[in-house]
């Protein structure tokens, strides 16, 4: 199975500015001082090999959504932001407009989970069939009334797509285009759902938008006995640990320090840390990922965690 | 949960023991308690000396915070102090040391609360 990110930013897409751009464009052309890269290919591999993440890239903007591809023929993704766009306009530019299959399990239908979706080409061509699954008894209206005046010029009537709305049960086991899927209650505003998902042995677990208070260690253990085991947990990590228990308890998100020792409970192989706070620029949510994996290693005892942070086009594969 | 207990003129330092995690922070928690319960206005002031502490995760950092509101609504004061290397990581990295009032050591600790408490602490 390999894992790809589409949309990984939280509550919000945002886009570099241009002083964000000239910033690192500054501290690569310093970096580059006295290096003789006089060729494309010199420049690449400078760029590639030698700058900082921050510096050589960005951790994108777009919101909640992730592709996992099986091996089946059916395209999967868990959630609609707006990273949905580019995958549909990637699956356009590469695999043709129609006869494409599509499964989505919503983690909830919050706006930047399904904003997306007015903008997903392969909806508006006949010959695709789009399934959406989720737990919310509201999923069909949600994405009717997102798609029709005065939110949107174009009704969803115009979508020549196959689309249908499947409602599923949390706690409960389905087989969904050759994946286990399960999915589970999460603390959220209007409440949001986590998902395992399985196939052949492996294990992601799809849990954003979620705030684990752990004031009740039943729940801990419930949350551990989901993430057991896991290849990957793709973890809300918005907030701190500081910020999600004190001026931004209960609005419904977690922190890095959370998602380590989850994993560790549950011996999680990776975990990603997902849906960044907006307001974090590159260098932030950079350092946010080294921290994250400086505290696993001192927390660590006879189990590793590799640690990842998201990013709009990164790959897993697991 | 081991919690000693000192006090120092008006301040009460008080020395937590071990790991503070899933496993520990009920009991420290309730262990906890009966200090706190005075931590007040015209009261006591508290400080919370880590220097025994290993390992404190989310959970037992949820006890300060808790710890930390109910003495701030009481209008009363509250520090930690001397925390070993990696419970000053996990505080930093947790950003606890933004929303607690952290010293390098008792000593400072009880300087910024109280003088009294400082000579006390001085002349013991």
């Amino acid at each position: 199975m390999l894992v790809r990110f589409w949309g990984t930013r939280g509550s919000i897409p945002v886009a570099m500015t241009s002083a964000e751009v000239q910033h690192k464009l500054v501290a690569a052309l310093v970096a580059a001082a006295g290096r003789g890269l006089d060729t494309a290919g010199k420049a690449r591999a400078f760029v590639e090999n030698e700058l900082e993440f921050s510096v050589s890239h960005t951790f994108g903007g777009n919101s909640s959504c992730v592709q996992l591809e099986t091996d089946g023929p059916d395209h999967v993704l868990c959630d609609l932001g707006s990273g949905v766009r580019a995958f549909g306009n990637a699956l356009l530019a590469t695999r043709g407009p129609s006869g494409h299959r599509f499964h989505v399990f919503m983690s909830h239908l919050h706006w930047d989970h399904i904003m997306g979706f007015p903008f997903f080409m392969p909806a508006y061509l006949p010959g695709n069939h789009v399934t959406i699954y989720g737990c919310h008894d509201t999923l069909e209206e949600a994405f009717r009334r997102q798609n029709r005046a005065p939110s949107f010029p174009v009704d969803f009537s115009r979508m020549e797509a196959r689309i249908e709305f499947v409602r599923l049960e949390p706690e409960r086991s389905y087989d969904i285009a050759g994946l286990r899927v399960r999915a589970k209650l999460q603390r959220h505003g209007g409440g949001s759902y986590g998902y395992r998902i399985e196939q052949r042995g492996r294990v992601v677990v799809y849990s954003t938008d979620s705030e684990h208070k752990q004031d009740d260690p039943e729940e801990v253990k419930a949350f551990v006995e989901f993430f057991r085991d896991a290849d990957l947990v793709i973890f809300d990590a918005q907030y701190s640990l500081a910020d999600a228990i004190s001026v931004k308890e209960d609005w419904g998100h977690s922190s890095n320090v959370v998602g380590v020792e989850m994993c560790q409970l549950a011996r999680a192989r990776r975990l990603c840390l997902f849906h960044h706070e907006p307001i974090f620029d590159d260098e932030r949510i950079a350092r946010l990922l080294a921290e994250t994996r400086r505290l696993e290693e001192i927390t660590r005892t006879d189990h590793r965690v590799e640690v990842w942070a998201a990013y709009d086009g990164l790959e897993i594969a697991l | 949960m081991e919690l000693a207990a000192k006090r120092f003129a008006d301040t009460v330092a008080l020395f937590p023991v071990g790991r503070i995690d899933h496993a520990t922070a009920d009991a420290f928690k309730a262990a906890l308690a009966p200090h706190l319960a005075g931590v007040a206005a015209g009261g006591d002031r508290a400080v919370i000396d880590l220097a025994g502490v290993e390992y404190i995760s989310s959970v037992g950092l949820r006890v300060l915070m808790l710890a930390s509101k109910q003495v701030k609504a009481q209008g009363g004061a509250l520090a930690v102090a001397d925390l070993q290397p990696v419970v000053r990581e996990i505080f930093e990295i947790s950003r606890f040391n933004l929303v607690l009032e952290v010293f390098p050591t008792l000593r400072e600790a009880l300087g910024k609360l109280s003088p009294a408490a400082l000579a006390a602490f001085e002349s013991a």
